[in-house]
């Protein structure tokens, strides 16, 4: 068992994104630490990358922002290496492919493994691709979390059969970003996963108020925010910390209602 | 090659979201191109409206100036918009329109692509959008109003480097939120599969004309086939039907900018390293850490910090030869064309002219090169004069 089952053992889960490096890399273990506090149960760690082609301009922005100074990997396993001398959070990183391919497969999941990154989510390695990594990756017990969409449809079952840690279900047509109301039958497609799966589920893309939280909540294991929060992130600069806590608390309540 | 693979290169690195349309498209495109009925109809459109079958033209003056091969030009410029990109551009389009999407997106370097796909789109009543690096636009804006008089939508793109790369990005991003109605035509040999394929397959007439033209004109085949690489749709077209005809000496020019010694060059196989990128395995401009590159070129269409899957798979097996070419030495090209055979080629194209140039004195008269003269250069006539310090007033 990972432990990111752990995330979803305390009611229904919160899981928020931010990106390494943004505004600083000092801030983001402050900033991880801070969303924890607040009732975060597992925390998406996004390496910035040039090109973060699946991301809505709130993310993009975030990533160039992080790379303006030269985020590095290696700076986001010192992020990971002083948030786990203080806490036991499961971690995931978010990563297109290529940053990982160009460290290395092997070399960077060892890295994950001996430092504590608990699973992988990368949003350009779909099914197809998957064998690049899911070898490596198992050995060195880091779940990679596979992603299904509204587009899905038949591919649903082979590929949350295939899953493991938890099954992140992409909420709407279209990049991360805020969306005031989520329109996909998110029932139906549960269904489908649920028939060969017992997975923990949890949601992502668009949502970012506390009515979408509760009402997503009703029906998932657990609720995934990112652009709301690297939202209050490019707000509050280095003094996010405090309205970070105020909005997570929020969202965690809200999904427990 | 099976599952869009070329050797370890291509595949499909693409969001969820995106991985059933493209599989749908594959299918379709498979099913279209088995029905005669299309390819009857497509082959129309290239005759009677592309005007096709393209020239092979025999630069005499060219020749005999730089003393050795005889060098021919596939007259990819003499094609309705100027460029080789119609060819794919009306296949794409019209199996859009065939899917019953209602809408095509595409991105542009040059604006050759983008004014391409808007024709198709006006021709076949389809909605069309194209997105354009922001920079770009302003170095070919004469080609951002053309698409406009076409009935297109342009976006400035500016994110990243404002650059193709990040029009690109902005075509996915465009195309993940509207999957139902849109179809994505991208404008070279890349991209997840089968995007490399069907753009291959549908630029693949190029070579299939020259070497009946070949054989009609000179009973043999030339000794060596040069295009210029950017993504790489020209040259895979040009290349693709001469790959069995070992004999043919298949060679690519990038764009070396600046020199490949400087960060300012777009040479992807020159100066690049594997990685995964737009959807596909493939060599790529990268920094430390995997960071995509900036890249660099005059030429707006080779900007590009990639290229085509197919083309790393063929300079690894050895079958194909790729080299940079500065953009002084494609300058250079792009006046000589002019003055000696009166055909101002693209800035793009040229970068295959220079190195005909420095080939062909050093190949037998009897030998034979075939330029793959990609586009008209109209287009370029107001970087080059900046690039010359010449002031134009309009």
């Amino acid at each position: 068992m990972s432990k990111i089952a752990n995330a979803f053992e305390n009611g229904k889960a919160f899981i928020g994104f931010l990106t390494a490096g943004d505004p600083t890399v000092e801030k983001t273990v402050e900033y991880i630490l801070a969303m924890e506090e607040a009732g975060c149960d597992l925390i998406e760690i996004g390496i910035p990358f040039s090109d973060p082609m699946a991301e809505g301009v709130v993310i993009q922005d975030a990533n160039v922002r992080a790379l303006k100074h030269n985020t590095t990997t290696d700076d986001v396993f010192d992020i990971v290496r002083e948030v786990r001398a203080k806490t036991d959070i499961p971690l995931v990183f978010l990563t297109y492919i290529n940053p990982v391919f160009f460290y290395g497969y092997e070399r960077f999941f060892k890295r994950c493994s001996e430092l504590g990154v608990d699973g992988i989510i990368s949003p350009d390695l779909p099914y197809e691709e998957k064998g690049e990594i899911a070898e490596i990756a198992r050995k060195n017990d880091v779940d990679v979390i596979s992603l299904i969409a509204p587009t899905s449809k038949e591919r649903i079952q082979k590929i949350a059969a295939d899953a493991s840690g938890f099954i992140y279900i992409v909420s709407s047509l279209g990049v991360t970003g805020m969306r005031s109301e989520i329109k996909t039958d998110l029932n139906s497609i549960i269904g489908d996963i649920r028939d060969v799966c017992d997975l923990p589920l949890a949601v992502g893309f668009g949502i970012n108020t506390p009515e979408q939280s509760r009402d997503i909540a009703k029906i998932a294991d657990g609720v995934i925010v990112g652009s709301a929060i690297v939202k209050i992130i490019e707000e509050h600069g280095e003094n996010a910390a405090e309205p970070l806590k105020e909005y997570v608390s929020s969202m965690k309540k809200a999904a427990n209602e | 090659m099976s599952n869009g693979r070329y050797g370890e290169y291509g595949g499909q690195y693409i969001s969820e979201t995106l991985m059933n349309e493209l599989l749908y498209l594959e299918e379709q495109y498979y099913r279209h191109m088995n029905d005669p009925e299309f390819v009857e109809e497509l082959n129309t459109l290239l005759k009677e409206y592309a005007g096709r079958p393209s020239l092979l033209y025999y630069a005499k003056r060219m020749t005999e100036d730089l003393g050795g091969a005889k060098i021919y030009l596939k007259r990819e410029d003499l094609n309705h918009t100027g460029a080789h990109k119609i060819n794919n551009v009306l296949g794409q389009v019209l199996l859009a329109k065939k899917m019953g999407k209602t809408r095509v997106i595409a991105e542009t370097g040059a604006g050759q692509h983008g004014v391409a796909t808007a024709t198709a789109a006006a021709l076949l009543d389809m909605e069309c959008e194209v997105f354009m690096g922001e920079v770009d636009t302003k170095r070919q804006a004469l080609n951002v109003y053309r698409m406009e008089l076409l009935g297109a939508k342009v976006h400035s793109v500016k994110s990243g480097t404002k650059t193709l790369k990040d029009a690109v990005n902005d075509a996915f991003r465009d195309w993940i939120a509207r999957v139902h109605d849109t179809n994505y035509v991208i404008g070279s040999t890349m991209g997840p599969h089968p995007f490399p394929m069907i753009v291959r397959d549908f630029q693949a007439v190029i070579s299939a004309e020259a070497r009946e033209q070949f054989l009609e004109k000179e009973g043999k085949l030339p000794n060596a086939v040069i295009a210029c690489v950017g993504g790489g749709s020209n040259a895979m077209g040009a290349f693709y039907n001469f790959i069995d005809d070992e004999e043919v000496k298949l060679i690519g020019c990038e764009a070396g900018g600046r020199g490949i010694d400087t960060p300012y060059n777009a040479a992807a196989l020159t100066k690049g390293k594997i990685g995964i990128f737009h959807g596909m395995k493939s060599i790529f401009n990268q920094g430390e850490y995997g960071q995509i590159a900036p890249v660099y070129s005059v030429s707006a269409g080779l900007d590009y910090p990639g290229v085509g899957p197919e083309h790393a798979y063929l300079r690894d097996t050895g079958r194909a030869e790729y080299v940079p070419v500065t953009d002084e030495e494609a300058v250079n090209a792009f006046e000589y064309l002019s003055r000696m055979e009166g055909i101002i080629p693209a800035i793009e194209s040229a970068h295959a002219v220079a190195y005909a140039m420095e080939l062909a004195p050093k190949m037998d008269e009897n030998d034979m090169i075939m330029i793959c003269l990609s586009g008209r250069g109209d287009k370029d006539v107001r970087s080059i004069a900046e690039y010359r310090g010449v002031e134009l007033n309009e």
